[in-house]
């Protein structure tokens, strides 16, 4: 008479799911936002972004083992439970290779979940990356990442998404994969960071060096996100399956909406345009990913450009804010409408977790609100104390001269292309 | 009829596009070139090997202008491209003995403008 065998929880499918996601999700950073970004900036400047992404994975992916995913994820104690997490999980203490978190993913080993959101603690300072392009200093860069993961992106990842934190779980805010706390996060980031740095010298537009980089970029950003949103999951199942239709629609429809924007107010539709209605899209279904329909996705993504474009080519150039690749106008604006989007088209049929006005669920919408705000607050208040402090310090802006010269060559002595050889 | 050529400063140009027009020059020739003057260009480095002098780039306009135009390109040329630094760039004036506009077989100074 032996005793059974205890029940292994852990399912391969998924685990190998969720480890392909970490690795679409890391390909998102390095090379596609690397290369959407650089080829929007100047050629002079074009070594300087691809090494702030590609420094970003590298700082970050530190930092998430020794204490972000702690922070983010861990239990908190005491008042501060809401905001952030503890430290039990300090240099991956007790997260195991084997057995899983049951409440972040009950089939996969805790370590792969961690994996796979360190991918995401990676691409969100990446993003602000576009906001004050071209004219910080890198040495500024990297204090401001260090420092924005810690009291940013870590606090605000564990209100919406840990077990105990205030919007997700006592407010009941849906973000599936990241709406709210990377993509609202990163543009609310990237407006203060340029306000706070002020215009760039000499010009106030994209310098547009290399457009099928932008392209590349862009399409790498659209095959990653399959990992992003599908991979939030968390399983290789019916719901990763409808993540993953419904970010590829409302992609496609952000795509064609933004081209027909720019057909009609300016009179040809662009690649750079096409590309870009293309990330709006993708920002937009990410947090209603897991909630919505094909119908609602066609609705998220054919106003997301709408919304989007009237941001970037109105909005922007009326206040005069120099968002060098408009971190803020795409980001921010189609997290919002995500954020927003997800409390109105949310379906049961599709999630039994949530469900929004369409569905008879009016107080969604307010909920989805009310985490918009905080995270805007917090992120737009806390973003502009680590300028400030970063200023006083070691300065953040490069000086005149080096930004004229070209960060490639004045931060990195690096250029990216001869002329003669 | 002369050629003004001139040497300036890449981060220069909208600078002395804008001055050159403000002083009514519309035509303008312009190439990347690359060089340097007293500034022996700068260091790069490649994993970490110095490499020194190399060549900067630079942005090279040229202007054809009746004689009653010259001194005003200077000028807008000077007032864009100027700020006080070394490496702001040099201009060249030469003879310019014929002009032909392609389209209407016209030269000289009707060519010009």
């Amino acid at each position: 008479m032996g005793t059974t065998p205890p029940v292994n929880p852990i399912n391969a499918g998924d685990t190998a799911w969720v480890l392909a996601s970490a690795a679409l999700v890391l390909a998102m950073t390095a090379p596609g936002l690397a290369l959407f970004y650089g080829g929007m900036v100047r050629r002079k400047n074009v070594l300087s972004i691809l090494m702030q992404c590609f420094m970003v994975l590298a700082i970050v992916s530190v930092l998430w083992v020794v204490y972000g995913y702690s922070l983010a994820f861990g239990k908190g104690s005491g008042f501060l439970e809401p905001y952030i997490g503890g430290l039990q999980w300090f240099m991956l203490n007790n997260v195991s290779t084997s057995a899983p978190n049951p409440d972040y993913g009950p089939t996969v080993p805790h370590q792969a979940y961690m994996i796979f959101q360190c991918m995401f603690a990676v691409i969100t300072p990446a993003l602000v990356v576009g906001s004050f392009a071209e004219r910080v200093k890198f040495s500024a860069f990297v204090l401001f990442t260090i420092l924005w993961l810690t009291f940013i992106y870590c606090p605000i990842a564990h209100m919406v998404w840990s077990t105990d934190g205030l919007a997700g779980h006592s407010w009941g805010a849906l973000d599936f994969a990241g709406g709210t706390v990377v993509h609202m996060n990163a543009g609310m980031a990237g407006l203060v960071t340029a306000l706070f740095l002020g215009k760039r010298v000499g010009t106030n537009k994209p310098g547009m060096h290399n457009v099928p980089f932008v392209m590349i970029g862009a399409s790498l950003l659209w095959f990653g996100w399959f990992g992003f949103n599908a991979g939030s999951a968390v399983a290789a199942n019916n719901l990763a399956t409808s993540a993953f239709v419904v970010t590829n629609t409302a992609t496609a429809a952000a795509a064609i909406s933004w081209a027909v924007m720019e057909w009609i107010f300016a009179g040809k539709p662009t690649m750079v345009g096409a590309a870009s209605g293309a990330v709006a899209g993708l920002v937009a279904i990410t947090p209603a990913s897991g909630f919505v329909n094909v119908g609602g996705s066609l609705w998220i993504g054919f106003l997301v450009s709408v919304f989007c474009y009237s941001m970037v080519a109105w909005v922007k150039p009326k206040f005069g804010y120099d968002d060098t690749l408009d971190a803020f106008g795409v980001h921010y604006t189609g997290g919002l409408w995500g954020a927003l989007a997800t409390g109105l088209f949310a379906v049961k049929a599709i999630n039994p977790n949530g469900s929004g006005v369409f569905d008879g669920n009016p107080g969604q919408l307010l909920t989805q609100a009310k985490t918009a705000l905080l995270t805007t607050i917090w992120c737009g208040v806390g973003t502009w104390i680590i300028c400030f402090l970063i200023d006083k310090t070691i300065g953040m802006r490069a000086t005149q001269e080096d930004e004229v010269f070209g960060l490639d060559l004045s931060q990195h002595h690096e250029r990216a292309y001869t002329i003669l050889d | 009829m002369k050629l003004v050529i001139a040497i300036i400063q890449p981060y220069r140009l909208d600078e002395v596009k804008k001055e050159l027009y403000a002083a009514q020059v519309n035509l303008i020739t312009v190439s990347e070139v690359l060089g340097h003057g007293r500034q022996v260009g700068v260091d790069e480095f490649y994993r970490g090997v110095k490499e020194t002098g190399n060549l900067l780039r630079k942005v090279r306009l040229e202007i054809a202008v009746n004689e009653d135009f010259v001194e005003p390109t200077v000028k807008a040329i000077i007032k864009g491209a100027r700020t006080g630094k070394i490496g702001d760039g040099k201009i060249f004036i030469l003879d310019l003995p014929r002009v032909i506009r392609i389209r209407t077989g016209e030269e000289g100074s009707k060519a010009i403008g």
